[in-house]
């Protein structure tokens, strides 16, 4: 079975060309079972590889092979070789499987839209840039699909074009990772230079062999590998993307923009943990912006009105907590939280689809309200989301993976007690912002007549996703609660782990730990129905102080990057390009000046009269004689 | 003797060229370009006695032939233009500069 791997990738490339280059020719029918037949087959695949790799596991750890070779020029030999492994598989296992059900729940969100081929043309693309992302063997083919997701993010961003508003979000998307990819390009010709070579393997073994832990090279590798990840997963200073990139259909943000492509960075300092452990500062960044990404979008997640707005903030705070674990060097939480998180978030981005739909698409919350009757699948789905990011205790996903990181940001040496309580903090934001967003959806008074009811597309994936996003966290269970370290174990195959089993005096430690947690989300959960539930006179109280008011309208615009960056890059960009003050611009309109009134004198000299001709060929010989002489 | 014969061609030569530039009848400037070509070929000639060496005779032979091609490329044109033209005013075909 694990031959057939390269068969993953390749059938949603399939189904891509298929739809393109066939597409006009097929019926609706045929489209749906080409675009979202590709997907399930390659999760099918997945699965079936999945069995002889785990049992197979203590033994052989990965497995690679080649294709064919891509480039082979003087010194640089790249292929078209993948590597799987216990990390390359957790991802493809989540970008297949829940790919698969954002497909199938888009059959009925995008079918009365006349992109339908289109959407899953581009749909099937992503999916096979970001499984050829994460089963490289190599960083040029991990470049390859880096930038071919970004690819599809732009278009799926602005896959309703005739909008204005969604070409410029698609733009700034665009515009912004590119800043990021470039670092990383920068990055990884660094690395070429200095090892000679670009397999991920040997990278990070030469590395660890020649470069000190701390030097300059490598600080300076690891720094720009990161630029590229915080661009590519929209943390601080780079995340001003992801809010405007929910222009596009819900079902994208569900699955680029929350479960898979915005998780890319988290792989790649994953996949690359062996150059970032030999750079201790780079980690401390990577730390750093974790916490202070999901402090920022957690307070922004706050104030926003439109429900996805509210996500996509959640979804840059959620990362950012993989991002501090990262940084604290507890790779396999990082890995965990993304698991659960792709569950939950696309849980809650497919809701709030449904959820659009029914109150005519509709996206503003304070329109919304009392929608818990109308539709118990969407209400329910929801809430096991909501429950899932808020990590209520015990029974949702959520609750191990957040609990696991910050108990390894906790207990870490390259941890902290401000990282901690940053962390804690978020968890507290993270609450109280899903259950506003439970409690004005779904509860209150109802603004809006509900329309449409879900589907069986719809409901199958809201509720397999919904079961998952209440049972993934069983697969990793601390110590406190009894041991289950199924999902630590697995990913110890790829990924080194940094702790020892916790020790017997350490284990009132991390109870104490949990319980100021779980405090935090109860309190967040309770904080929510305080304002958000009943007659609201809290929130009335609150919203009318201005100090508040000012906080709220600050949050609201995402701590004002957006004009910052406006003032800082767009501005002068447009100031230097305006017509007619572009210095560049005037050099070559002068010298296109210069040209035509040239152009014009000669044809003054061109009569048309042979005459004239003879006579200074006449004169022409007689100057050279002249000058001869 | 050289001298004279020089004398004479560039006569003949500064002829050819005034009615080149002066006429306007594509036929005499046609005439006054084959009287430049046998000013060349007098002055070829003289050059070629005054040494005693036969290559002044052989020029002259080259511009013959040379004067014949262009003879019939000219008189071709000629042909055209009195066809196309109903005219044989150089000048009155000046718009074909474009």
């Amino acid at each position: 079975m694990l031959h057939l791997v390269p068969f993953i990738p390749a059938l949603p490339f399939g189904g891509f060309l298929l739809l393109t280059l066939l597409g006009g020719r097929l019926s609706r029918r045929e489209l749906t079972w080409i675009g979202v037949g590709s997907v399930g087959g390659s999760a099918l695949l997945t699965a079936l590889i999945a069995i002889p790799f785990l049992h197979g596991l203590p033994e052989a750890p990965s497995y690679s092979g080649r294709l064919w070779t891509w480039i082979d020029t003087a010194g640089l030999t790249a292929g078209m070789g993948w590597h799987l492994d216990a990390l390359s598989l957790l991802m493809t296992l989540v970008i297949t499987g829940v790919g698969f059900l954002i497909h199938l729940y888009s059959t009925e969100y995008m079918a009365d839209d006349e992109g339908y081929r289109r959407f899953f043309a581009y749909m099937n693309l992503f999916v096979g840039s970001m499984l050829t992302l994460v089963l490289a063997d190599n960083l040029l083919l991990l470049y390859l699909g880096w930038e071919g997701v970004g690819l599809c993010s732009y278009l799926l961003i602005g896959f309703w074009y005739r909008d204005p508003a969604n070409g410029a979000a698609a733009q700034k998307a665009f515009i912004v990772t590119r800043t990021g990819d470039t670092a990383l390009a920068v990055g990884l010709l660094l690395l070429f230079m200095e090892l000679h070579t670009l397999s991920i393997q040997q990278a990070q073994t030469l590395a660890a062999g020649a470069w000190p832990i701390g030097s300059g090279i490598a600080t300076a590798v690891a720094a720009l590998l990161l630029a590229g990840a915080v661009g590519k997963s929209a943390q601080v200073p780079l995340q001003v993307w992801l809010p405007d990139a929910m222009a596009g259909p819900t079902p994208v943000s569900a699955l680029i923009h929350a479960a898979t492509m915005v998780t890319a960075g988290v792989y790649l300092i994953a996949r690359l943990h062996g150059l970032f452990v030999l750079a201790p500062a780079v980690m401390g960044a990577v730390a750093i912006i974790g916490t202070v990404t999901l402090l920022l979008a957690g307070f922004s997640a706050l104030v926003q009105r439109d429900i996805k707005r509210v996500l996509a903030y959640s979804t840059i705070s959620q990362i950012g907590y993989m991002f501090l674990a990262l940084g604290v060097g507890a790779w396999s939480a990082a890995l965990f939280h993304f698991l659960t998180h792709a569950c939950f978030k696309a849980l809650l981005f497919l809701a709030a689809g449904a959820v659009i739909l029914a109150v005519h698409h509709e996206q503003d919350i304070f329109r919304m309200g009392g929608l818990r009757r109308h539709s118990p699948v969407v209400f329910w789905t929801f809430l096991a989301g909501a429950a899932a990011l808020s990590g209520l205790p015990l029974v949702t996903a959520g609750f191990y993976s957040k609990d696991w990181i910050l108990w390894s940001v906790w207990s870490s040496p390259q941890g902290g007690r401000w990282l901690w309580a940053g962390g804690v903090l978020g968890a507290f934001l993270t609450a109280l912002y899903s259950f506003r967003l439970v409690f004005r959806v779904f509860f209150g008074p109802r603004r809006a007549e509900p329309a449409w009811t879900p589907g069986r597309a719809t409901r199958i994936p809201l509720v397999v996703l919904a079961a998952l996003s209440l049972t993934v966290g069983l697969f990793e269970i601390p110590s406190t609660l009894g041991p289950v370290p199924l999902f630590s174990m697995y990913l110890s195959h790829a990924l080194p782990l940094l702790h020892e089993p916790a020790a017997e005096d350490e284990s009132s430690h991390e109870a104490a730990q949990q319980t100021v947690v779980t405090m935090a989300s109860l309190a967040g959960v309770a904080v929510a129905a305080w304002m958000f539930l009943g007659r609201r006179r809290a929130l009335e109280t609150v919203a009318s102080h201005p100090i508040a008011g000012a906080f709220a309208r600050l949050w609201f615009d995402g701590w004002g990057f957006d004009r910052l960056y406006a003032r800082l890059f767009v501005w002068p960009w447009h100031a230097v390009t305006r017509e007619g003050t572009d210095g560049f611009d005037l050099l070559y309109d002068r010298l296109a000046g210069a040209v035509r009134s040239a152009h014009y004198w000669l044809t003054v000299t061109q009569t048309g009269q042979v005459r004239w001709y003879a006579a200074s060929v006449a004169l022409g010989a007689l100057l050279m004689l002249v000058l001869a002489l | 003797m050289t001298a004279h014969a020089l004398i004479v061609a560039m006569i003949l030569f500064v002829l050819g060229l005034a009615g080149l530039l002066a006429r306007r009848n594509i036929v005499y400037m046609l005439l006054s370009i084959e009287i430049m070509l046998n000013a060349a070929s007098l002055a070829f000639i003289a050059a070629g006695s005054r040494w005693a060496a036969p290559d002044g005779q052989v020029m002259f032979f080259f511009i013959l032939a040379f004067a014949a091609a262009e003879a019939s490329v000219a008189l071709a044109i000629l042909l055209q233009l009195s066809d196309r033209f109903r005219t044989v005013d150089a000048d009155a075909v000046s718009e074909m500069r474009h």
